[in-house]
């Protein structure tokens, strides 16, 4: 591989150049801090002609998202972005989407949600996503972001998957810090994610009927279906980022974890949080203190066997949720990963922290105390507490 | 080229399919027919949720004999705009080789009230759809609600005493919009429909039809009764049939003698309930006075 | 097939394909039945343009008479009150 210099670019605007590589063929998205710069890239590439795509100024993001359905309806490839509001606003469509098994593509930068109105980042736009029926992927650089990207419409567009896709990015955090971003050819892009005309749905010359009424004798069945699919697309996905990596040097893997085989303590989280972990574990294991942490990529389909294989040997599991689950047992990660644990036989003690939401900063050592809370756990017997907010005065 | 008698118009293909859902006598199931005998194998339907889109796509089977969608309830423009732009970047692109009609056809509930937004849109970008309204001045699907197309006094199960506001003027809203081509019809003046259809699909930009269409399960009549009640509304001046194009209004259908609003208000049972109200019933005729007045129609003959 | 399809043989992404005409036989619905006079018939065409269904056509051979397709006719009356001629009947079935 021939070495590129690298831009310098933001989240937003790895995203942006990456759409521009993907020739796409309408954009329709709906400003919305802190994505906003995404579209006006985009609307700036249009206007220049380095991308021909009909950018749709839309007046809302439930018909940016309408819009991009039944783009890609009519076969074409089709990108939008939003957050917090503006993805809540989306929601009834998500669903939609996902059922019709339609390849949309969409960035999101993820935000806190109202109310109070609050435009720095976590988790709280997304998680109530989870059941939406989409890929959802969360990247940890605007480099990730950017092969995501590419990796996304790939991946959305196989035959076998025809599903939405999702890629998630700490907003502010990712999509406004700037960092060395690795460019692939345009070439490369093109052959690594070509388009092709046999996803259109909406064609005179084989007149379908979509996205109909039906009775229960049908809607179960429906639904299964797209449900199946995501959980069947893993391996494609794998794939994908594998044959990724050879092209570009550069394979993430469904979950990232770092020094799991010999750790009595475990963190899991997602998103650029997982960056300062890494760190804090870098930093622990010099004072010879047995630490690890999973990064999860991919959070929908949930990569179950991969993660049980990594955090197995582990005495205490703590996973970092930003957002709140209110009346739930605790937070949305949490559940997913216990429920992991218990299904594979295994009671590993589990603590949930709540951190870093409303774009509060999570330092390191917020996370040298969440290691220390871990280590304290008895091996056997009950766990004093299992939901830590940390940082929450009071 | 204009439709000049009935005969051209039952010559054109049909492109929907009987053995659908909708009610014995249903009038957007006339609509339907000849919105697609007129656009032809080359469209596109786009469908807000509604009597139509329920009734016409019960799984396993479809009505439509053209490609057909149907999202949501609030977004049928939104959905219509992006067809449009992926087929306008297909072919710029040269993916594509075929242009096709961009038709929405959504109910009053879809188009006046839940749907006003993403209306509102699509004619504010200009975008190529042809936008059809039934009108059957309520949400007829869910039951007979109100909505912001319901006329004054008619009952529904919202407004049981009688909907105490005055029907929505989407005309106004389209024009304000500056939208093309915009035109009222009904099916009993057939032919003034047919052509409106062929002259809102030709227009290179968005184009609004406000179709009129009576409801035998909401407006409490007796099926057969379709067709006539669409030519009273006409004749009493309560639905004036006139397009927009250019800039300009022009009224299509002259009604040098209209009728009064008590022949048309008395055959429906959801205005039975001011039957003996002289107040109501002059309300409503001095608003069909007004249309008239405004649209230069006849006095009501004696 | 006679029996409901299972998940994996519905065409994913909920497309319907089936035309109505071809599988929902909807003359079941009705209570009186659209007879037509011949003997006065002019085939105008208002009873034709009219139907909802559509269920009334112009024979193609022969001498192109109004037929009505009672497969799907649901007995709305439209035809009866729209024809200028009054030469249907709207006749009580059995």
């Amino acid at each position: 591989m021939q070495k590129v210099e690298p831009f310098l670019l933001s989240g937003n605007l790895a995203i942006a150049y990456a759409i521009k590589q993907l020739n796409v063929d309408v954009v329709s998205a709906y400003p919305i801090t802190p994505q906003t710069t995404i579209i006006e890239k985009i609307s700036e590439y249009v206007a220049r002609g380095e991308l021909k795509a009909n950018f749709m100024l839309v007046e809302s993001e439930h018909s940016a998202i309408s819009a991009c359905l039944s783009a890609a309806a009519s076969g074409a490839r089709v990108f939008t972005s939003s957050s917090s509001q503006g993805l809540l606003l989306m929601h009834e469509i998500l669903f939609i989407t996902s059922a019709l098994r339609l390849p949309v593509v969409m960035a999101i930068a993820n935000r806190a949600v109202s109310a109070p109105i609050n435009i720095w980042n976590d988790h709280g736009d997304i998680m109530p996503q989870r059941d939406t029926g989409w890929i959802q992927f969360f990247v940890e650089s605007a480099q990730e972001a950017y092969d995501k990207v590419i990796q996304a419409y790939r991946i959305a567009e196989d035959h076998q998957v025809r599903l939405p896709v999702m890629v998630n990015m700490d907003g502010i955090v990712l999509s406004h810090t700037y960092e060395p971003v690795y460019p692939l050819r345009d070439s490369e892009v093109a052959s690594f994610s070509p388009w092709n005309l046999s996803l259109k749905r909406l064609d005179p010359d084989n007149s379908l009927t979509i996205g109909g009424f039906c009775y229960p004798d049908y809607y179960f069945e429906t639904r299964y279906q797209s449900s199946k699919a995501l959980e069947d697309s893993i391996p494609i996905i794998s794939k994908v980022d594998k044959e990724f990596g050879k092209l570009s040097g550069r394979s993430y893997g469904l979950i990232s974890p770092f020094k799991c085989n010999d750790a009595d303590t475990i963190l899991v989280s997602m998103g650029s949080i997982s960056t300062t972990i890494r760190a804090t574990v870098k930093k622990l294991r010099e004072k010879g203190e047995k630490v690890g942490m999973v990064s999860l990529r991919l959070f929908r389909p949930f990569p179950l066997n991969e993660l049980i294989k990594s955090i197995k040997n582990a005495k205490a599991i703590g996973i970092i949720d930003k957002a709140l689950s209110p009346g739930a047992v605790a937070g949305p990660l949490f559940t997913d990963v216990t429920s992991a644990l218990y299904l594979s036989k295994m009671s590993i003690p589990t603590v949930n922290f709540f951190a870093g939401l409303g774009g509060r900063d999570v330092k390191i050592e917020d996370i040298e105390s969440m290691f220390t809370n871990l280590k304290k756990i008895p091996k056997a017997g009950k766990i004093k507490k299992h939901s830590y907010y940390v940082g929450l005065r009071g | 080229m204009p439709f000049k008698n009935l005969k051209e118009i039952i010559a054109r293909q049909d492109f929907f399919s009987p053995g659908h859902g909708l009610c014995a006598g249903c009038g957007a199931a006339q609509i339907a027919r000849i919105v697609m005998k007129i656009a032809g194998k080359d469209s596109i339907i786009i469908n807000a949720t509604g009597c139509l889109e329920v009734s016409t796509t019960t799984y396993p089977w479809t009505a439509w004999k053209v490609p057909y969608i149907h999202v949501a309830f609030e977004n049928a423009a939104a959905v219509a705009s992006g067809i449009r732009a992926a087929y306008d970047a297909l072919i710029m692109k040269k993916k594509l080789g075929k242009d096709v009609n961009v038709v929405v056809l959504a109910g009053d509930g879809g188009t006046a009230d839940i749907g006003l937004q993403a209306l509102s849109g699509a004619f504010e970008r200009g975008d190529r759809i042809a936008y059809i309204c039934y009108d059957n001045e309520a949400y007829m699907n869910t039951g007979i609600q109100r909505s912001g197309a319901t006329p004054y006094d008619a009952w529904t199960t919202t407004s049981p005493a009688g909907q105490k506001t005055l029907k929505k003027d989407l005309m106004g809203i389209a024009i304000a919009h500056r939208v093309k081509y915009a035109a009222t019809s009904t099916i009993s003046y057939l032919l003034d429909a047919a052509n409106k259809v062929e002259k809102a699909l030709s227009i290179s930009g968005p184009s609004f039809i406000h179709w009129l269409q009576p409801c035998t399960i909401g407006w409490r009549y007796d099926p057969k009764l379709t067709v006539k009640l669409s030519r009273l509304a006409v004749k009493t001046g309560l639905w004036p049939l006139y397009e927009h194009y250019d800039g300009f209004n022009k009224l299509t259908v002259q009604i040098p003698r209209r009728v009064p609003v008590f022949e048309y208000l008395k055959l429906q049972g959801r205005f039975r309930h001011i039957m003996d109200n002289q107040e109501e019933l002059a309300k409503i005729q001095s608003y069909a006075d007004e249309l008239a007045a405004k649209f230069g129609l006849g006095p009501v003959a004696e | 097939m006679g029996r409901l399809p299972k998940w994996n043989e519905m065409q994913e992404g909920f497309i319907t394909k089936t035309l109505s005409e071809s599988i929902n036989k909807t003359g079941t619905w009705r209570t009186f039945k659209p007879i037509i006079d011949y003997s006065r018939c002019t085939k105008c065409g208002w009873c034709v343009i009219y139907c909802p269904e559509p269920c009334i056509s112009f024979e193609s051979s022969g001498d192109g008479k109004v037929v009505i397709d009672y497969d799907f006719c649901k007995g709305c009356g439209i035809c009866a009150e729209e024809c200028p001629i009054k030469c249907i009947d709207m006749v009580m079935e059995e």
